[in-house]
């Protein structure tokens, strides 16, 4: 069955897509991407350490040639901001796919949408393909998508807080009114949540923290892997029916007496 | 007194001395930075890297040089 992921007319295998934040060091980070069979990761942009030379630097441990880096804007809270991160970013090695996001509130870190849906369409103008983290708002996600947006990425709780979906109902709203993939960021807890955000019929998550906190990062990477593949194939295989009341699995015929 | 032999940046909110009349690329071979591997911003406006060579830095002039890290 082909069940393939686009993005911005770019196919993918995998529905996952991790953080590289977080972790213990690099080596951690790799082995945690592999085993979550991600295709593509964030990254953050940040000023070069100048006065340790020759630190290690993450395109040593994952090879941007055989991912795909999504760098995004963790940290912005001005369009302005934003905007210089990622042109940045492109610069570094031409990236046009990037995720935006342009925080309103340091201790929710809830997203800014009225800067978020203007710095969209700033960066569509300038050729960029943008994914965007956004409220669990089924109109504010519609005019990202009007503003030219490549994915609509809305939370299911707060960047870190594991406390996983929130607002199914909204969730759901805004996967059928989009013609863009939904991919549910942050907020992630457990497989379980991902598997939820999966049967609703999300065309992928975006997991971090979930996985670079759990005791074993590469276990719960492995997990996620799963986690995203039994969502999609539950909401792919359409579910039953739920039931007031119990209904037999044996035949109720013939029973011997 | 200016010494004419050395130039005062703000490098990454610091400040750093390089040569008088170093320009981009000379500044990545002291830093020991590859140039594939980050983008630099000089006065708030971003430097294609071929243009690195032709780009002299002043005294006073404002450098960025970013790259990637981990992030979510």
């Amino acid at each position: 069955m082909d069940d393939s992921f686009v993005i911005a007319n770019k196919n993918f295998n995998s529905r996952l897509i991790v953080g590289t934040g977080k972790y213990k060091n690099f080596e951690e980070t790799a082995k945690a991407v592999t085993a979550s069979g991600a295709d593509i990761v964030t990254v953050a942009v940040r000023r070069v350490n100048i006065s340790k030379k020759n630190e290690p630097l993450l395109m040593d441990y994952l090879d941007p040639k055989k991912i795909t880096y999504l760098p995004n804007t963790a940290g912005c809270f001005t369009s302005e901001d934003a905007l210089r991160t990622l042109r940045l970013a492109r610069e570094i090695g031409g990236w046009r796919l990037v995720k935006l996001e342009v925080l309103g509130d340091k201790k929710t870190l809830y997203p800014n949408m009225i800067e978020t849906i203007k710095s969209t369409a700033t960066l569509v103008k300038e050729g960029f393909e943008v994914m965007v983290y956004c409220t669990d708002d089924p109109i504010l996600s519609k005019k990202l998508e009007d503003a030219g947006a490549c994915a609509i990425m809305p939370l299911a709780a707060p960047i870190g807080s594991g406390l996983g979906i929130q607002n199914k109902t909204n969730i759901t709203l805004i996967k059928e009114q989009s013609s863009v993939p939904v991919i549910v960021d942050a907020g992630v807890g457990t497989a379980s949540d991902a598997t939820i955000a999966m049967e609703l019929g999300c065309d992928g998550v975006l997991i971090n923290t979930a996985i670079a906190e759990a005791k074993n990062p590469i276990l719960m990477a492995e997990s996620m892997k799963h986690a995203v593949i039994a969502g999609r194939k539950a909401y792919k295989s359409g579910r039953m029916k739920k039931r007031k009341y119990g209904s037999a699995s044996s035949p109720e015929k013939n029973l011997i007496q | 007194m200016n010494n004419l032999n050395v130039a005062k940046i703000q490098l990454n909110g610091d400040e750093f001395e390089i040569n008088g009349g170093s320009n981009l690329n000379e500044l990545l071979n002291k830093l020991k930075i590859e140039k594939n591997k980050v983008a630099i911003e000089v006065n708030g406006e971003i430097v294609e890297n071929n243009r690195y060579s032709n780009l002299i830095l002043n005294d006073n002039d404002k450098v960025e040089i970013v790259h990637f890290i981990g992030g979510g």
